[in-house]
């Protein structure tokens, strides 16, 4: 749910590089300031505990799992600490299904990631000049990431259907010959998921991109436009050097987010026809093969992978803050 | 992993374009043909955005309002005729199982109720840690917001596995309260750093003037501090009760043995795959599931765009 499945989680956060104002002074503490480090410690204690016990310690008991040869049918008989093995990881990385999988998601995460903030972009430029309705047209245009996903998909798979779809409709016999079966048919299964990811994240894009272009002075492209440069010109020298810190660390976001989705896909395609991505695949080993050590082994795949990113993410937003 | 490798691409030191290469003439002309074009181009642009955004929607309201063998018959008209309109969809879809529906007042009051129940859960614990995070000096502070980031950027599929083996062990799958605190642990990193942001916009000397006046933390959070920021909590609000009602995978994880218990979402996801129901039927459960969000959303748009982007103002 955080972040993965877009929802409203979708703020960047910028980590704190120091604490404001206050000088981490220590020489001195007065009763003020001991009282206000108690008091503080008490009011974000609760908070501590509950992500210690249900973000932290899942995590950490992952790690414990994927070195364990656990099935659900045995869980209520096995104890927390069993044999460990590393067959878990033998088993994932020599079967074919997780590479090509891997693949799979590489190439949802990159083609999805690309096409949203391409057509953010796009949509963030036409919207820049004021217009009657405009905000109106704003608004709208940020339905689909507020939307649940599950009534997205849901509407997505009937367009698509091949029976009566609106999209085969229209389209079969005027742009291809036979309906086509958009979500079980290789390789418009995996086309399609990227579609709908563009769908319901270039809002995303749009939104922070509009920020951006907020700040950005005027007086650059004005003093550009009097030196006689074209729209493109003025876009590719000055525009576009000013978005490039935003749109680097959208770009980032939204591949840990596509990186990790499970929702979309799962929805869609139930991640047949070449569109099983991992985070599809550790789902369906824990619950429908009940195999819990190889699902925790593919999920510390997918988290070290994310854990990279992340510092990436880290470094860069608490460096540049940007975002 | 083009997103990560193409970060640094543009160096930032292009020089603002001054066409001095281009003789004045063709430079004029490039610049009014561009000028045109893109005038054009951008309405072209926004009707397709608005069409490809929207079309979705109007799709969802018309097939839930659209008789089903009249559909089948003439699956490609966009508008429907009078005389096929029909609302016995949203009867059937809302009505209980008893009575030959499919019981989605029953979800849509879980749905409530679990997204009622997160919102109030998480701004409780998020106040008071924002607040602590924002004005107080403690140890381990930053750690703390290390912390939170990490939580906020870990997606909920790495947690799926054990929080499912761990809620299947000690007997509380199908327990809506378990599902509002496992929402709660997803969002509160999240909400702290909006109202974090929020809190710290508050002059720091309205609270001073009230502790020399003898007031106390806890009197000056309450009296002071909070009615300054309710807009900020109010679009936190907001969007933990969309983030909640939105939710699928933990419902999908927790609640999917036990009918009675399903949520909205995981109604619809469920009876998708059904062939007795009716496509028109489950549109206007699509419908039932993206209303509510739709109009929390105009309603306070300017508000929850505020929230969004309040995370980012940095830049």
């Amino acid at each position: 749910m955080t972040g993965s499945d877009g929802g409203f989680t979708g703020t960047p956060v910028v980590p704190e590089t120091a604490p404001p104002g206050r000088r981490r002074d220590r020489a001195v503490r007065t009763p003020r300031q001991r009282s206000d480090a108690r008091f503080g410690l008490g009011l974000i204690s609760p908070t501590v505990v509950l992500v210690l016990v249900l973000v932290v310690l899942p995590i950490l008991w992952t790690v414990m799992l994927a070195f364990q040869d656990l099935r659900l049918i045995r869980l209520r008989t096995a104890g927390l600490f069993g044999d460990y093995t590393v067959d878990n990881f033998v088993d994932v990385f020599t079967s074919p299904g997780f590479w090509s999988s891997l693949t799979t998601t590489l190439i949802y995460s990159i083609g999805g990631t690309a096409s949203a903030i391409g057509l953010g972009l796009v949509a963030a430029l036409a919207l820049r000049n004021p217009f009657r309705g405009r905000t109106l047209v704003r608004a709208a245009l940020l339905l689909p990431y507020v939307a649940p996903v599950v009534a997205a998909t849901f509407v997505w798979g009937v367009m698509l259907n091949p029976q009566f779809g609106i999209v085969n409709e229209v389209g079969a016999g005027l742009l291809w010959d036979e309906p086509i079966a958009f979500l079980s048919q290789r390789p418009w299964a995996l086309i399609s998921v990227i579609v709908f990811e563009m769908w319901r994240s270039f809002p995303f894009v749009l939104l922070f991109i509009t920020a951006r272009l907020l700040a950005a002075p005027a007086s650059l492209e004005e003093a550009a436009r009097v030196d006689g440069a074209a729209p493109t010109q003025i876009f590719r020298h000055v525009v576009l050097p000013q978005l490039m810190p935003t749109i680097a660390v959208l770009a980032l976001l939204r591949f840990i987010w596509t990186f990790n989705n499970f929702d979309d896909i799962y929805l869609l395609t139930g991640g047949g026809a070449g569109t099983e991505v991992i985070s599809v695949r550790v789902f369906d080993y824990l619950v429908s093969r009940g195999d819990i050590g190889a699902a925790s082994a593919q999920a510390l795949v997918l988290a070290s992978v994310l854990m990279v990113l992340v510092t990436v993410y880290y470094r860069f937003a608490a460096k540049d803050e940007v975002a | 992993m083009a997103g990560v490798t193409t970060v640094p691409a543009e160096p930032a030191t292009a020089p603002p374009a001054r066409s001095s290469a281009t003789p004045t003439g063709r430079g004029w002309s490039r610049n009014n043909v561009e000028t045109r074009v893109f005038g054009v181009l951008r309405w072209v642009v926004i009707a397709f955005l608005l069409v490809f955004t929207l079309f979705p929607f109007y799709y969802m309201v018309l097939l839930s309002f659209r008789d089903l063998s009249s559909l089948l018959q003439e699956p490609a008209r966009l508008w429907p005729t009078l005389s096929e309109l029909t609302a016995t969809t949203y009867r059937e879809v809302l009505s209980s199982t008893g009575s030959g529906g499919q019981g989605f007042l029953g979800f849509m009051r879980n749905s409530g109720l679990i997204a009622l129940g997160t919102v109030a859960v998480t701004l409780l614990f998020a106040i008071l840690g924002s607040y602590a995070i924002a004005r107080l000096e403690f140890p381990g502070r930053r750690k703390i917001s290390v912390l939170f980031l990490a939580v906020y950027l870990f997606p909920a599929i790495l947690l799926a596995v054990p929080l499912f083996v761990f809620f299947t062990r000690i007997g509380l799958q199908g327990s809506l309260g378990a599902l509002v605190l496992v929402y709660v642990s997803q969002t509160v990193a999240v909400s702290i750093y909006t109202l974090r942001n929020y809190f710290q916009t508050v002059p720091v000397s309205i609270e001073e003037a009230a502790a020399v006046d003898g007031a106390s933390r806890l009197t000056i959070m309450r009296r002071i501090t909070l009615p300054l920021a309710m807009p900020a909590i109010l679009s936190n609000a907001l969007f933990i009760f969309m983030i909640a009602w939105n939710e699928f995978l933990f419902a999908l994880l927790f609640l999917v043995q036990d009918r009675s218990r399903w949520t909205v979402s995981l109604g619809l996801s469920q009876l998708a795959g059904s062939i007795e129901i009716p496509t028109t039927v489950l549109m206007a459960g699509s419908v039932v599931l993206t209303l509510p969000i739709v109009i929390l959303f105009f309603a306070s748009e300017r508000l929850l765009t505020g929230g969004l982007t309040a995370g980012a103002e940095k830049g």
